[in-house]
């Protein structure tokens, strides 16, 4: 009975252990947690109306979600699911960015054009920056004194510079930016346009455009090919390219700016994130209402998995 | 919050005052016009129609303008029925080249042949007269709305997708039903489909009270058919007509089913958030004119961001070459046709309580764009203007 005890323990150790990828349901209000072992859904968890951003904190103790229509940015205990509290995040957040001190979040505040800079340990409002119409993209460089906000309507990345969070560049990209990433240890960034169909890749020093990067996906009307959300893989060697309504993702080289592969997904790919070792990667797929599981390696998308309606924000939790 | 915006705004100057400072005035004139006694005031007609969505415009314009150092400033015109509308938009004239016209199309012609309209930019917010874009179209002319054919091609096109082959039509007296109920057969040749009976509404009856009496005797002699359209622009009588027909089929046009440039159904692609900010603005929900005023002046905006530059001839060339683009909140960039001056635009086919379909549908290409599929491609288009 002892021993029985000792492995039920034990069993329970390694169903916990495995690896999870988060992903925010936005016309659901809730969370599909996907087991990186079975590839289910293990647990489905409530959240705000309209869950977007989603990010854990370093230890991954913390969970923030960007609750849009609720007008909050909710902290859930990744264990139990539940709500902890609420920080205040300016109206309609829709996407952050956690700074590398673990403690500011950077918020879009989509419908009031604003970043909203709050410090999740006091739970209160640093410091606001007027930006463009309808903020979205979030990104910090890696030594955290750049903070980046792109605005949809405005067709600009914001430069914040975080120590006086005063911005101190505002360059213009093609129509709709989506997503920005700090590339190459931070010196490069790169600005996704939706509506534009093109990567902007910035020189971090002088904020000079460097590069475009352009797709073409076979049978798929220029038009419909709309870069949203993209992750760089191990060594920032590659990016993994969400093609929205094209349904494809783009594989682009990050030295030569060339697309090397297109990979079919699932409907209006949206965001993605990869599992610990970057081997795998999974995407949102908003329309089809999956997740997309694709091998790094062969460049091939091997599995589907359902999760709620209107998948949008991704993210990966380590378990051991 | 104003506290904070003085502070930010102080911030953006520093920014913004690399650039030199460019003025961009733009001058929006609205012909009132006699509005028809229709039999149901569900639907007012709001007062600020069109205007609030140049408003809006404005509002985006600024916010980029600010890092930028450029300056919009929006003047509104509003011209009594009977008023001289010639005489406002020349007094228009002499403080900007870059005027919206809210009008019917008579009005929008005269505008633009007047001696000092040659070197300046209009745009048409309203009319959806094909003439505007063939024979009658103007080389400083730009229209937003999109004409009758593309709403008429969009519902053909999903009349073909759902093989409703058939095809009834209802027309009114009007002659705005009349040329409705014209570019319904036109579309419905060009994709294919006949229509094989027509009837006249001349009706002058209060449909509140007996609807269900009237419209089944009225459509049973329309025999069968898959779909009934209803050419009715004012929604007089359209929206009695769903339910009531003789044999239940599925209703277009005016009601039910419809074809617009926007609706308050539209919330992908980034919509919620223009309809929010619109609503949040006018207290209303965003109309297909408000959405051609807004596209007009937020085309104006972009083409001045990008090239820098505020006279009416740089923005034209611009907006007429491969390099614009304009994020329209429909899922695709909204470009203009080189040969009559058209904003190319999905056609949001929706009824009262979401959204059916937005065409171009899938399966209707085009060798050049596929929203080409929708209104008079280059062929078609009797306009010399653009060459």
């Amino acid at each position: 009975m002892k021993k029985l005890s000792v492995l039920a323990a034990l069993l329970l150790s390694t169903t916990a252990t495995a690896d999870e990828i988060w992903v925010t349901n936005e016309k659901d209000d809730t969370i599909s947690v996907i087991d990186l072992e079975t590839l289910e859904v293990t647990r489905t968890l409530e959240t705000g109306e309209r869950p977007r951003g989603i990010t854990f904190s370093k230890d991954y103790s913390v969970v923030y979600i960007c609750a849009s229509d609720s007008d909050a940015v909710q902290v859930m205990d990744p264990n139990t699911g539940e709500i902890l509290h609420d920080l205040p995040s300016g109206e309609d957040p829709e996407q952050f960015v956690l700074h590398p001190d673990d403690r500011h979040l950077y918020i879009a505040n989509e419908d009031d054009a604003i970043t909203t800079v709050v410090d999740t340990q006091s739970r209160t409002v640093v410091a606001q920056i007027d930006v463009g119409i309808e903020p979205e993209g979030m990104a910090v460089s890696p030594d955290g004194k750049i903070a980046i906000t792109t605005s949809e309507t405005t067709n600009m990345a914001h430069w914040i510079d975080t120590e006086t969070q005063k911005l101190f560049a505002n360059t213009l990209v093609d129509s709709r930016p989506r997503h920005a990433e700090f590339v190459k240890d931070g010196s490069e960034l790169w600005v996704s346009s939706e509506i534009g169909g093109t990567i902007t890749v910035f020189d971090v020093a002088t904020q000079a455009e460097k590069a475009k990067i352009e797709f073409k996906v076979k049978g798929v009307h220029p038009d419909r090919v709309q870069p949203v959300g993209f992750e760089l893989t191990q060594g920032d060697t590659h990016a993994f390219v969400a093609l929205g309504p094209a349904n494809h993702l783009a594989v682009v080289n990050a030295d030569t700016y060339e697309v090397e592969d297109y990979i079919l997904v699932g409907r209006r790919v949206w965001h993605m994130d990869f599992n610990a070792d970057r081997s795998k990667l999974f995407t949102t797929n908003g329309v089809s209402g999956d997740v997309t599981m694709v091998d790094v390696a062969s460049r091939k998308a091997e599995k589907t998995i359902k999760v709620g309606r209107f998948p949008w924000g991704a993210a990966f939790r380590p378990t051991n | 919050m104003n506290k904070f915006l003085t502070a930010a705004c102080a911030a953006f100057i520093g920014v913004a005052s690399q650039a030199s400072a460019l003025d961009v005035v733009i001058h929006y004139i609205h012909q009132e016009v006699e509005q028809l006694p229709t039999l149901s005031n569900l639907d007012p007609i709001p007062d600020d129609l069109g205007a609030q969505g140049a408003q809006l415009a404005l509002e985006d314009n600024t916010t980029t303008g600010r890092f930028l150092g450029q300056n919009y400033s929006l003047d509104i015109t509003i011209v009594p029925v009977g008023g001289d509308f010639n005489q406002a938009v020349s007094e228009a004239l002499t403080k900007t080249d870059l005027i919206v016209l809210d009008a019917p199309a008579d009005h929008i012609i005269g505008a633009a042949d007047l001696e000092k309209s040659s070197a300046a930019l209009l745009f048409n917010v309203s009319a959806p007269d094909i003439a505007l874009r063939s024979e009658d179209c103007r080389a400083n002319l730009l229209h937003t709305f999109p004409s009758r054919p593309m709403q008429t091609d969009a519902l053909m096109q999903f009349f073909v997708k759902r093989r409703w082959s058939d095809i009834a039509l209802i027309e009114g007296t009007q002659p705005e039903d009349q040329a409705y109920a014209a570019a319904v057969l036109a579309s419905a040749r060009k994709f294919g489909m006949s229509i094989d009976a027509r009837k006249t509404w001349a009706f002058d009856a209060d449909m509140r009270r007996n609807a269900a009496q009237e419209v089944p005797l009225f459509t049973q002699d329309l025999g069968d058919y898959d779909v009934l359209v209803v050419a009715d622009e004012a929604n007089d009588f359209a929206r009695y007509i769903p339910f009531n027909t003789w044999h239940p089929r599925p209703v277009a046009g005016a009601d039910g089913l419809t074809a617009k440039a926007w609706d308050r159904v539209v919330e992908q692609w980034g919509a919620a958030q223009l309809q929010s900010r619109f609503e949040e603005q006018s207290g209303r929900a965003m109309l297909p004119r408000d959405y051609a005023a807004w596209a007009a002046v937020r085309s104006i905006g972009e083409a001045v961001t990008r090239t820098q530059a505020g006279d009416a001839q740089s923005l034209r060339d611009f907006l007429l070459s491969d390099q614009f683009e304009l994020a329209g909140f429909k899922g695709r960039p909204l470009t203009y046709r080189s040969w009559n001056g058209q904003l190319r635009q999905p056609i949001t086919l929706a009824h009262r309580g979401a959204l059916v379909a937005s065409a171009p549908l899938e399966g209707f290409l085009h060798q050049r764009s596929e929203l080409d599929t929708l209104g008079l491609d280059k062929p078609e288009s009797a306009c010399s203007q653009f060459d």
